[in-house]
């Protein structure tokens, strides 16, 4: 259960990011959140929630951008969702693939009122 | 209403207290591991052993973390090296401040290997960069074959999997076999050492290997020629 302590992460965030535009209201903050990257979204959200009740965030809503595992084929370049774990190349079978996209836990934006 | 890109990790503080440390480890030449596994999977009988095993003039430290109590650094502590508690009080994983503010009880001492045990968890464990050179998952044959799949963070991120316990094999319905095959699934580059800490079986190898990894990373120092290898 370290989503808690991520909920705080991304308000510590968004806090600075609001502070860079004065007079500015923060009023939804979004995320993008990798299949691999050990967070739970359900739990995350909870969280979430939970903390930015009765603080000066408060309103401030929750966007996540969930992004599935993929690969890359280092010999015929093909991308491709990784499924049941099966990392292989589907175009050419080649067992040579890359990671390059499942892993994300970024703050991807933040949504300012006047 | 005006979006504003941020682009940037939700860890973003973790991970630049991790790359000084980082940084900090590279310049001392400190080898560093991150022990990550289930509670119960041997993590503390593991390091005893290897550290039994080490050249007595290796300059190694531990700093183990555990939600409560000082139980583990006790018991490691016997061994005669640095060993520092960290109880997180309710967190479920070491972070980066917490290894840079336990760090600051030994400023000013080189280590040549820094061994971190993780709170026992294979979840939270893995988003957490400590500055550590490879994270290393332990996994019990009296766990499920089918762990790493079920956790694939914590096989994905590590460089070695330690396959332990293994002396319970004939007592235990745990298919070795697929459990490689699992982790290779997940990560086909992982190393996999099977050891068992009871009998000493595959404790050779793994010891063989770390003396290899601490020469590599100081190759003035000759860890691999200093012949206390045990059988």
């Amino acid at each position: 259960m370290h989503e808690m302590g991520i909920a705080g992460s991304v308000l510590d965030a968004v806090r600075i990011e609001a502070g860079r535009y004065p007079g500015s209201r923060p009023a939804r903050v979004g995320l993008r959140v990798g299949e691999w990257s050990g967070v739970d979204r359900e739990s995350l959200r909870f969280c979430f929630e939970a903390l930015v009740t009765e603080t000066d965030l408060a309103g401030l809503q929750l966007e996540i951008d969930y992004r599935e595992r993929r690969n890359a084929c280092e010999r015929c370049g093909a991308e491709f969702a990784v499924l049941n774990y099966e990392t292989r190349c589907p175009e050419c079978r080649s067992e040579a693939t890359r990671v390059i996209g499942g892993t994300e836990l970024d703050i991807a934006f933040v949504e300012l009122e006047e | 209403m005006e979006r504003v890109a941020v682009e940037k990790k939700v860890l973003n503080e973790n991970d630049r207290v991790a790359a000084e440390l980082r940084q900090r480890f590279a310049e001392q030449g400190t080898l560093v591991f991150n022990f990550i596994s289930s509670p119960g999977s041997g993590k503390t009988l593991f390091l005893e052993r290897m550290l039994e095993a080490l050249p007595r003039d290796t300059r190694v430290a531990v700093l183990t973390g555990d939600v409560q109590t000082d139980n583990d650094a006790r018991r490691l502590a016997r061994v005669g090296f640095p060993v520092q508690q960290i109880t997180t009080a309710g967190a479920c994983h070491l972070d980066a401040r917490m290894i840079n503010r336990a760090l600051a009880a030994w400023a000013g001492q080189r280590f040549d290997l820094l061994l971190i045990e993780n709170v026992g968890n294979l979840v939270c464990p893995t988003s957490y960069d400590l500055g550590e050179e490879r994270k290393i998952v332990l996994l019990s044959v009296t766990e499920g074959e089918d762990k790493p799949l079920k956790y694939p963070g914590a096989f994905f991120k590590s460089k070695v999997m330690i396959l332990n316990k293994t002396d319970l094999l004939p007592y235990v319905p745990f298919d070795i076999r697929a459990a490689r095959e699992n982790a290779r699934r997940i990560n086909p580059n992982i190393e996999i050492f099977e050891t068992s800490c009871t009998t000493g079986e595959g404790l050779q190898s793994w010891n063989a290997w770390l003396r290899l990894q601490l020469e590599l990373n100081a190759p003035s120092r000759p860890f691999a020629g200093a012949g206390v290898l045990q059988s």
